[in-house]
């Protein structure tokens, strides 16, 4: 009690839970494409009524650029364009060199709201390959764009798309002040969900999208939260001495695993979120920390130094039985499953240098993702195809993605603070 | 004076005794930080010079102690001015926080685990000099409290370190 007393003097924690709308602060740039991308023309989205906040055609060709996969048709360049699928001339289009064709039209919803119908041409075999419509809300139009960009997505790559996904990102701008962020994955629609001038460290999701868990330092001492994204009410779940930290819910939303070193050192512990009993799943004296759930959520990842150096271990949590998976380089840390579960991705040192990797687990094989110093925080995109990661950019903290064969890479630097430690969300609807 | 000076190297001894303990079960790669710890422990003088300097110099204690990368043993240098907090603290009691903090590289959780592990390296010596344990409170920021902005060894070096407060 009396260490409160004497902190409560400089730790005035201003904890606010609004949305605060502002132009987008991240943006994009494009490092590194496909050698061969699908050129694409997607064409200006036909709508007969006033002027839109949104230009949708154009956020979803931003969106199948940023995958590395296409190139898209620049609107100046394209000979016409057409609304409906009966005034497409595909010679025209393949004089343009693309290989498919994206028509749209929008339509207002009676009582407010937007309908969006778009077709998917294949210029080569001169055949529609998808037809659509998505509805949404009057602030809906970038979820449209982001709907018709997965759907096109998906009928050319096969892979589903994650453009409507989106991530967590923490901002700091100094020591002195912290926000919790949530954005569109193209950085766009920020809104902030906790303001402290204490540190916020590693948020993540719940699997359904709809709660995230992170640390907070509001209380003097690290402890976690969890808060409920569509109403903002937030609940502390631990408040133990020493670390609080590295939350991440279990597959089925009902656990979060943690690190707790209440009994001593770092342990990974799981929390039941109905009983609110904590079950601990390792005992070493060494640091255990940064846990991770394996995809049938019967087993765990940690970052464990028990060898030394820091490596990734599993722990089996009906048997307890701990088996080291990582061998290679002298740190391995902060690891995840691949959504298929058969690699991991993580923190990996080469040569002194900190990049993101990834390790088959299979056959053990490391593959560096990355060529920046100083990168963290992977977090892969549900789809398997990208992962954020966190680096840095002339010491200023800037986020960055990397597909996972490492053939495309793109830049989100930050206007204002320094950006980190981004989580990228599940599906917000399951199929 | 001859005796509590005596008292003093030993009960260094058993510290030190304690942390190359820990260390060497933690790990085997710091075996040979633990080495010289051991014989800079030995060489246990310079902590009984300062003894007598103390109570004139309360203001110019250090008050942040450092540390090597990914590890968390007191340095030897550090144990003077911790010895010399000891015996203020055991004369006149008050609530102290520990801060650790870890350089920007490596994982942030991870370095908050290092910070913590730091801060507890500077609690236990001083518990073990006869201060009360409850009075001290470990926190550990990691790597968010950086005392020298910049991706430089030099400012690494100011970064790995536990705040007295």
């Amino acid at each position: 009690m009396m260490l409160y007393r004497a902190l409560g003097q400089w730790l005035v924690v201003a904890l606010m839970a609004v949305a605060a709308q502002a132009q987008a602060e991240l943006t994009i740039e494009i490092t590194q494409g496909v050698d061969n991308p699908t050129a694409i023309a997607v064409v200006p989205t036909g709508w007969t009524g006033g002027a839109l906040t949104e230009d949708v055609a154009a956020i979803a060709s931003a969106d199948l650029r940023r995958s590395g996969q296409f190139r898209p048709i620049a609107r100046e360049d394209m000979l016409q364009w057409p609304r409906f699928g009966d005034q497409v001339f595909y010679r025209d289009w393949r004089v343009l060199g693309s290989d498919y064709v994206v028509l749209s039209r929008l339509n207002p919803v009676p009582g407010g709201g937007y309908s969006l119908d778009f077709e998917l041409y294949d210029v080569l075999s001169q055949r529609k390959v998808l037809q659509r419509n998505v509805q949404a809300g009057p602030q809906g139009l970038r979820d449209l764009a982001h709907a018709m960009a997965d759907a096109v997505y998906e009928a050319i790559t096969g892979i589903r798309g994650a453009f409507s996904t989106k991530m967590l990102y923490v901002e700091a701008f100094g020591n002195k002040r912290y926000r919790l962020m949530l954005a569109d994955v193209d950085g766009a629609r920020e809104k902030e969900l906790l303001k402290s001038n204490q540190p916020i460290v590693s948020p993540s999701w719940s699997p359904d999208g709809k709660q995230v868990v992170y640390v907070s330092f509001e209380t003097t001492r690290p402890a976690i939260f969890r808060q409920v994204l569509a109403t903002g009410e937030r609940q502390q779940l631990t408040n133990f001495r020493g670390l609080n930290g590295a939350p991440v819910f279990s597959p089925d939303g009902r656990k979060v695993a943690m690190v707790l070193s209440k009994d001593g050192n770092p342990e990974i512990y799981t929390l039941d979120l109905a009983t609110r009993v904590f079950t601990r799943h390792t005992n070493h004296f060494a640091i255990d920390t940064e846990p991770a759930w394996s995809n049938d959520g019967k087993s765990l990842i940690f970052t464990s130094d028990r060898g030394g150096k820091p490596q990734i271990y599993q722990v089996t949590l009906a048997s307890g039985r701990v088996e080291r998976l990582t061998f290679d380089g002298d740190y391995n840390a902060r690891a995840r499953f691949t959504p298929d579960g058969k690699s991991l991705v993580m923190v990996h040192r080469y040569n002194g240098v900190f990049h993101i990797a990834t390790q088959d687990l299979e056959s053990g094989m490391i593959r560096v993702l990355t060529q920046t110093d100083l990168d963290e925080s992977p977090s892969i995109a549900p789809n398997g195809a990208m992962l954020l990661y966190a680096t840095k950019d002339r010491s200023k903290g800037i986020l960055a993605a990397v597909s996972l064969d490492a053939g495309v890479k793109f830049r989100l630097p930050s206007k204002q603070g320094d950006v980190r430690e981004p989580a990228w969300s599940p599906y917000f609807t399951k199929r | 004076m001859l005796s509590s000076a005596l008292k003093q190297s030993l009960t260094l001894a058993v510290i030190m005794a304690a942390l190359v303990g820990c260390s060497s079960t933690s790990t085997t790669t710091d075996s040979a930080d633990a080495d010289s710890a051991v014989s800079s422990a030995a060489d246990s003088s310079a902590v009984d010079t300062t003894d007598t300097m103390a109570d004139e110099a309360v203001e110019a204690l250090d008050t942040v102690f450092y540390f090597d990368f990914d590890k968390s043993m007191l340095k030897p240098e550090a144990r003077a001015a911790l010895t010399a907090h000891a015996e203020n603290l055991k004369a006149a009691p008050k609530a102290v926080r520990l801060e650790g903090h870890a350089d920007e590289r490596g994982t942030r959780e991870y370095n908050m685990a290092l910070g913590e592990r730091r801060a507890k390296a500077v609690r236990d010596y001083l518990v073990l000099q006869g201060v009360d344990a409850s009075m001290i409170e470990t926190v550990s920021y990691g790597e968010e409290y950086p005392a020298v902005v910049g991706a430089t060894e030099a400012a690494y070096e100011m970064n790995r370190r536990v705040e007295m407060k």
